[in-house]
């Protein structure tokens, strides 16, 4: 019954119109995690903090050590207690941007890992906006397109489809390659899914734990569940003769 | 020492502690009393099980509630972050608040399947009407409990939850503004609510609620347990004035009870290990967001539990230039559970003994609170909203007929001692 309720409310988080790609994460992959964390630190922590992550905990779980923390992921000044903080100040990035980067300590929590991976893969070229990008995830972003080195350049690809009063509405379906970047495709995909890897385990470090713990405390239970039930038989002998 | 027995002597100064306190308080007379001299029908099935897991949840709740306080910080700009915080930093924080997160709705999924079971095998039937009265108090402080409890996050969903519910009270003629304005301490939900919803859900509707319970549990063990077949035990007692058909509390029942807490800390520790958010039904996906009084989440609906009622409140129109209506077809459909022991004029109580006409009324009740909770949590858009229209009608229409259908439909005789 639950998992009858539950496939619509996936439905609507899945949102409207363009749609969403598996990202494909595991946060239990700790090569992953530790690619999605240099990926972060160069591409992201520029503008986006995650404000309650701190790089002590990061090593701690990502299996590094204090000078592979140091050396790789922070900056000159940041203390290994300190949380992950962007070092540009928010005011200015109102002013830059029309909008201060949100923070990304809960992203895939309040949006989603498929949701993340797949705005990151759909930036495209549109003039009309003032940072010469669009996206399809989310039209009208005020987040340049920053990984178009990576990526190369795209556009859109439009259908038109009449909405409920018969009108032709355009609606972006696709987006095509106009230019090559650095990486090829797969290698672009994987380079995204390290990243969001990264922003999962960053929206709840204790996953891959909860988890594995889960399953110990599960089968504890079943376990108890069964000497309970021999417990129960043995003194209802009497009752039911 | 002495060399001589010193067992015996042990065992005499545990005695006559023993002893020594009965002489102060009633200690072994109130473990008589209610567990191992309170008889209970033996033919108790899975339906009995519920009442204890309530009763564990509830503790769970408290327990995971005060090491939650020890971290938590109830206030607008610090509340949000503390539970990241709890989430974070706090050893077994993660573990502590997913507890308590889960343990809110499971304790929600028991207690209705516990007022099922009344309906089931007329619980509320006399002689236990006070009983059920009880357990409906318990209903209305728990709604009330996990309401306050759930703006404490102060996540968007949490604000503008708050917001929606706390402004139905506005609906109302001449007071309304007045009333919302005392509600919230405030023009709007700001850290004056968040401060006073916090000292209500951990102290004030927490001792109302023990206090509720514990009078539930003397007025169970009053009139004694109702069971599967709707009689009653005390009418067959041995020549040691013990009912034939009943069984000491303790042991039988609890360790059969225990079996069943078991059985449901599996399926507990299931979500709270693996699905905590449970697909958005447990923690809602914008509720990871701060409040942000400026940013409506793009569709509000309470948590599931509350869903049924919220679909009664959308599925009535305003007329008459006022919404005042929908509030109080909600607070009725409330209401209106504590009359059923009096609304209920069957001769029997167990559904195994009653008739057809009852028998489909009340799958169809079930299978109506589901619908509409299942609504409640769409959008205000068809086929929801006919859906809707149609389960508020059943809702009212299986309370208000039921003087009419319990008394014409047809009864098979009740048998005279319990059947397992």
């Amino acid at each position: 019954m639950l998992i009858a309720l539950w496939w619509p409310l996936a439905a609507i988080a899945a949102g409207h119109g363009y749609p969403l790609q598996d990202a494909g994460t595991d946060v239990s992959n700790l090569a992953s995690l530790q690619r999605g964390a240099r990926n972060f630190v160069n591409y992201c922590l520029g503008c986006h903090s995650a404000r309650y992550m701190r790089y002590s905990q990061v090593a701690e779980d990502l299996a590094l050590t204090e000078n592979e923390l140091r050396d790789n992921l922070m900056f000159t000044g940041t203390r290994i207690y300190d949380p992950m903080l962007s070092s540009m100040p928010a005011e200015q990035a109102r002013g830059w941007f029309g909008n201060a980067p949100p923070d990304l300590s809960l992203i895939v929590r309040s949006r989603s890992a498929d949701y993340v991976y797949t705005y990151l893969k759909s930036f495209y070229d549109d003039p009309s906006r003032p940072t010469g990008a669009n996206n399809a995830v989310l039209p009208q972003t005020a987040m340049p397109d920053v990984l178009a080195g990576l990526q190369g350049r795209q556009k859109p690809r439009y259908e038109s489809k009449p909405d409920a009063e018969g009108k032709l509405v355009q609606h972006l379906i696709a987006l095509e390659p106009v230019a090559p970047g650095e990486m090829t495709a797969a290698d672009f995909d994987g380079f995204v899914r390290d990243t969001v890897t990264f922003l999962e385990y960053v929206s709840e470090p204790a996953k891959s734990q909860r988890r594995s713990l889960g399953v110990w405390v599960i089968l504890y239970l079943l376990m108890f569940t069964a000497f309970t039930y021999f417990l129960k038989k043995e003194y209802w002998k009497d009752v039911k003769a | 020492m002495s060399s001589e027995r010193p067992d015996a002597a042990a065992g005499g100064r545990f005695e006559s502690l023993g002893a020594w306190i009965d002489e102060r308080f009633p200690v072994s007379a109130l473990w008589k009393e209610h567990m191992s001299e309170y008889y209970a029908p033996k033919n108790f099935n899975i339906w009995y099980y519920f009442g204890s897991i309530a009763l564990v949840v509830l503790a769970l709740q408290i327990v995971t509630g005060i090491f939650l306080t020890m971290s938590y910080k109830p206030s607008d700009t610090e509340a949000f972050g503390s539970v990241e915080y709890i989430m974070r930093d706090v050893e077994w924080g993660w573990l502590i608040r997913y507890l308590h997160s889960t343990g809110a709705s499971a304790f929600f999924i028991v207690v209705y399947l516990h007022m099922f079971r009344a309906l089931l095998y007329g619980s509320h039937r006399k002689p236990r009407e006070l009983l059920w009265i009880f357990g409906m108090l318990i209903y209305l402080a728990l709604m009330a409990e996990a309401f306050m409890g759930y703006l404490l996050p102060w996540g968007n969903m949490s604000y503008w939850g708050a917001q929606v519910i706390v402004s139905l009270f506005g609906s109302f003629p001449w007071i309304g503004d007045a009333l919302v304005e005392w509600i919230r301490g405030d023009y709007f939900i700001s850290d004056i609510t968040l401060n006073r919803f916090f000292a209500l859900h951990v102290v004030a509707v927490p001792l109302v609620l023990i206090f509720l319970v514990v009078a539930h549990i003397l007025a169970l063990h009053e009139v004694g347990s109702n069971n599967p077949d709707g009689i009653e035990i005390k009418k067959n007692k041995g020549s040691d004035g013990r009912p034939l058909d009943g069984i000491a509390m303790h042991p039988y029942y609890t360790v059969k009870d225990i079996y069943g807490l078991a059985v449901f800390f599996v399926l507990f520790a299931a979500v709270v290990f693996f699905a905590p958010e449970m697909g958005g039904l447990f923690l809602e996906a914008a509720n990871f967001e701060p409040a942000n009084p400026l940013l409506t989440p793009e569709h509000i609906a309470p948590v599931w539990y509350f869903t049924p009622y919220y679909a009664m409140l959308r599925a009535v129109p305003a007329f008459a230039g006022t919404q005042v209506w929908g509030v109080l077809v909600m607070f009725a459909a409330i209401l209106l559970l504590f009359f059923v022991p009096w609304l209920d004029r069957a001769p029997v109580k167990s559904i195994r003994y009653r008739g057809p006409i009852y028998k489909v009324a009340l799958m169809l009740f079930a299978a109506t609170f589901i619908m509409l909770g299942y609504c409640g949590m769409r959008p205000p858009e068809q086929p929801f909203k006919a859906m809707s229209v149609i389960g508020t009608a059943y809702y009212f229409l299986f309370f208000l007929l039921m003087p009419w259908y319990s008394r014409i439909d047809s009864h098979k005789p009740e048998p005279s001692r319990v059947t397992m």
